[in-house]
C-alpha cells in the first residue's frame, strides 16, 4: 500500500513502517522552545531530573515573542533561557535574530526531518517537507531529554490546488478559503497534504505561509513535498546538502480529497473571531481598520514586503490607520533595506518594527485599544489575540493588508490598484 | 468525580484560558491561574470550586501549544474537561498534565448542572436532568500517560515511552 507524506516520513524516520492509526516512536531532528513556552519547558526539564540534552545542537531556544522585551517578568523569563543555554550547550536565538518558524525554515528545516516545537505554529516547516509540529512545553522537554517523542500517525486530508492565482490573489487568501471550506476542526488530528500543478509552481515562501495556517484548521502537520523548488531554496542557504526528494506514493490512501481551483478565488478576510470565519474582501469594503499589521511568520518575508511595497508606493497611510511592518527575520529586515522595500513603507507612513512577533500575540508593539480594528497578515484572530478582549481582529494577504492601509477600510486590492 | 458543570460555547480557545497579554505571568502560575478562562468569563475563577467540570463545545482549546491552559484549569481545581470535540495540542496537554478530556454530547449538560463522572465505567451522570452520557474511549497511549497522573510522572517511572 502506497503511502501519503506523513507515512513516508515518519516511517522513514523511526526506520519501521508505520501506516495511519499506528503509534509510532520516532527520534526528533529539532526540538525547540520559544520565550513564552521555553521558561516553563526548561523548569519541567529541571525539576524532573533531566541534566542532560540528548542533542544540544538540535535543541533551540527561541527569543522572539517578547523581543525586546516589553517588562521585567518577560526580562526574567529571557534569563531563564539564556542561563539554561549556557548550562546545556544548546542553542540560543537571542532577541532581534526573528521568529522560530521563519528561522526554522531559513537555516535548520530539512525534508524528512521531524520537528517538534513548543509553538503551533511549528507546522510552518512542513512547507519544505518537515514533519514539523506543535506541542506544549512538557512533550518538548521529554523529546529535548530523551532525543525523542511519540505520534499517532495521522490520517490524511489531500488538497489538491490547480490552475493559476488571478492578479493580487495569493497562497494566503488559498489557505483562509480552505479554512472557511473546511472549518477551524476540519482537519483536527489530521495531517493536511499539498499537491496540484499550483503547488509544483509554488514558492518556497508560499508554501510556509499556507503550511503556517495548517493548525488553523487543526491540523498535525501541513505537509508539501519537497521538490527542484525545494533544492533551489536550501541551495540559496547553502544547505543543499541536506535535500532530499520527498512525495507521496501514487497509490498512498487518503481520507479525502478537497479540490480547489485557484484561478476561481478572489481576495479573501477571516473576520472576528474565528479564522474560519471568511468572507470576501469585496463584501466587506466600508469596515473601518485603524491598524494594519503586516508581518509575522505567516507573511513576514521579503516576497510579502516586495507586495506591500508596490501598493503602497508613492502613497500615504489613511490618516486614522497606523501601519506596522514585522519583517519575520533579521536577514528579511536586511533585505528589505537593500531592496529599498524599507524606504518605500517608511516613505507610506509605516513604522518597522524589530524582527520578531510583533504585534501578533498581544504582548506588545501595537496592543489595540477598545473596539478598534486591525487587518493583521498573521495567522489568528481569537477574541483578546492582540491584547484586548474588546476589539476585532481581520486576517488577509500582504496585498489586501496594504490597500486596506491606504482606504483606512477594508478593501480589495484589485480596486485600490 | 463529582462537581458542577461550567459551561462554555464552541471554539474557546487558548487565548480565552490564559490570554496572551498575561504572559508576563506565565512564571507565576499562581497569579495566572487566578485568570483561567477570564476572556470567556470573567467570574468563573471567582466561582470554580474543587471537582468541577469545565464543559465546552466543539473544538475546545483550539490555538496555541501554551500548556499552562490545561495548566491554570487544573489549578482551578477542575477534575475533567468535557466537549463534543478538542483542539488537538490542548488534548495532548491536558493529559500530559494528568487533566481527563472527556469527548460527550454536551448539548445534553446544562450550565451548573451537578454531574458525576466514572472514568472506569465511561459513563458521565447528568444528577439535574438524569441524562447518563457515555464518552469517547481515551487512546490507551494517553490513558496510560494520564494513568501515572501526566507526562512527567510516567517518564519518571518508565525512563521512556512504552508504547
Amino acid at each position: 500500500m502506497g503511502k501519503t507524506l506523513a507515512e513516508k516520513i515518519l516511517s522513514l524516520k523511526a526506520k519501521t513502517d508505520v501506516n495511519s492509526g499506528d503509534i509510532v516512536i520516532t527520534p526528533v531532528d529539532l526540538a525547540f522552545v520559544q520565550d513564552t513556552t521555553g521558561p516553563l519547558t526548561v523548569r519541567e526539564f529541571l525539576n524532573n531530573g533531566f541534566e542532560k540534552l540528548a542533542n544540544p545542537d538540535k535543541t533551540v531556544l527561541f527569543i522572539d515573542h517578547a523581543a525586546p522585551s516589553p517588562n521585567s517578568q518577560l526580562s526574567t523569563d529571557h534569563i531563564t533561557l539564556r542561563d539554561f543555554a549556557n548550562k546545556t550547550g544548546c542553542v540560543l536565538s537571542d532577541a532581534g535574530d526573528g521568529v522560530c518558524h521563519q528561522l526554522v525554515a531559513e537555516n535548520i528545516a530539512a525534508p524528512g526531518d521531524v520537528i517538534v516545537g513548543a509553538d503551533s505554529h511549528t507546522v510552518t516547516a512542513g512547507g519544505i517537507g518537515a514533519f514539523a509540529t506543535g506541542m506544549g512545553s512538557s512533550d518538548v522537554a521529554v523529546a529535548m531529554a530523551l532525543g525523542k517523542t511519540w505520534f499517532r500517525v495521522p490520517e490524511t486530508i489531500k488538497v489538491v490546488c490547480s490552475g493559476t492565482f488571478q492578479k493580487h490573489v495569493y497562497a494566503k487568501d488559498l489557505i483562509l478559503h480552505l479554512i472557511g471550506l473546511i472549518g477551524a476542526d476540519g482537519a483536527t488530528y489530521k495531517a493536511l497534504e499539498f499537491a496540484g500543478d499550483t503547488v509544483d509552481k509554488m514558492t518556497i515562501g508560499d508554501r510556509l505561509t499556507i503550511a503556517n495556517m495548517a493548525v488553523e484548521a487543526g491540523a498535525k502537520v501541513g505537509l508539501f513535498p519537497a521538490d527542484e523548488t525545494t533544492r533551489q531554496y536550501m541551495k540559496a542557504q547553502g544547505r543543499e546538502h541536506l535535500y532530499q526528494p520527498l512525495s507521496a506514493d501514487a497509490d498512498a490512501v487518503y481520507e479525502r480529497s478537497v479540490n480547489i481551483d485557484v484561478s476561481s478565488l478572489e481576495p479573501t478576510v477571516s473576520k472576528p473571531h474565528t479564522v474560519d470565519n471568511t468572507a470576501l474582501a469585496k463584501d466587506l469594503k466600508g469596515t473601518k481598520i485603524q491598524q494594519v499589521a503586516i508581518g509575522t511568520c505567516t507573511n513576514g518575508r521579503i516576497e510579502d514586503f516586495e507586495i506591500a511595497a508596490s501598493i503602497l508606493k508613492g502613497k500615504k497611510r489613511h490618516p486614522s490607520t497606523r501601519l506596522l511592518i514585522t519583517p519575520a527575520s533579521r536577514t528579511i529586515l536586511k533585505q528589505m533595506i537593500k531592496t529599498g522595500y524599507a524606504e518605500i513603507l517608511l516613505d507610506a507612513g509605516a513604522m518597522i518594527l524589530p524582527p520578531g512577533c510583533g504585534s501578533c500575540l498581544g504582548l506588545h508593539q501595537g496592543v489595540l485599544g477598545d473596539n478598534e480594528a486591525c487587518l493583521s497578515t498573521a495567522n489568528r484572530n481569537f477574541k483578546g489575540r492582540m491584547g484586548n478582549p474588546n476589539s476585532f481582529i481581520y486576517l488577509a494577504s500582504p496585498a489586501t493588508a496594504a490597500a486596506s492601509a491606504i482606504t483606512g477600510q477594508i478593501s480589495d486590492p484589485r480596486e485600490v490598484l | 468525580m463529582q462537581g458542577k458543570a461550567f459551561k462554555f460555547g464552541d471554539n474557546i480557545s487558548t487565548d480565552h484560558i490564559v490570554p496572551g497579554r498575561l504572559a508576563h505571568l506565565r512564571s507565576n502560575l499562581p497569579e495566572l491561574a487566578k485568570h483561567v478562562l477570564e476572556d470567556a468569563d470573567p467570574t468563573f475563577a471567582s466561582r470554580v470550586k474543587e471537582g468541577d467540570f469545565v464543559v465546552g463545545g466543539n473544538n475546545f482549546g483550539l490555538g496555541s501549544s501554551r500548556e499552562h491552559a490545561p495548566l491554570v484549569i487544573k489549578m482551578a481545581g477542575v477534575s475533567a474537561v468535557l466537549a463534543k470535540s478538542v483542539a488537538r495540542i490542548f488534548f495532548r496537554n491536558a493529559i500530559n498534565r494528568g487533566l481527563p478530556v472527556l469527548i460527550c454530547d454536551t448539548d445534553k449538560i446544562n450550565d451548573g448542572d451537578e454531574l458525576e463522572v466514572d472514568l472506569k465505567q465511561g459513563l458521565i451522570i447528568d444528577k439535574t436532568n438524569g441524562n447518563r452520557l457515555t464518552f469517547n474511549k481515551i487512546p490507551d497511549a494517553m490513558l496510560s500517560i494520564l494513568h501515572e497522573g501526566g507526562l512527567m510522572p510516567y517518564i519518571k517511572k518508565y525512563g521512556d515511552f512504552q508504547m
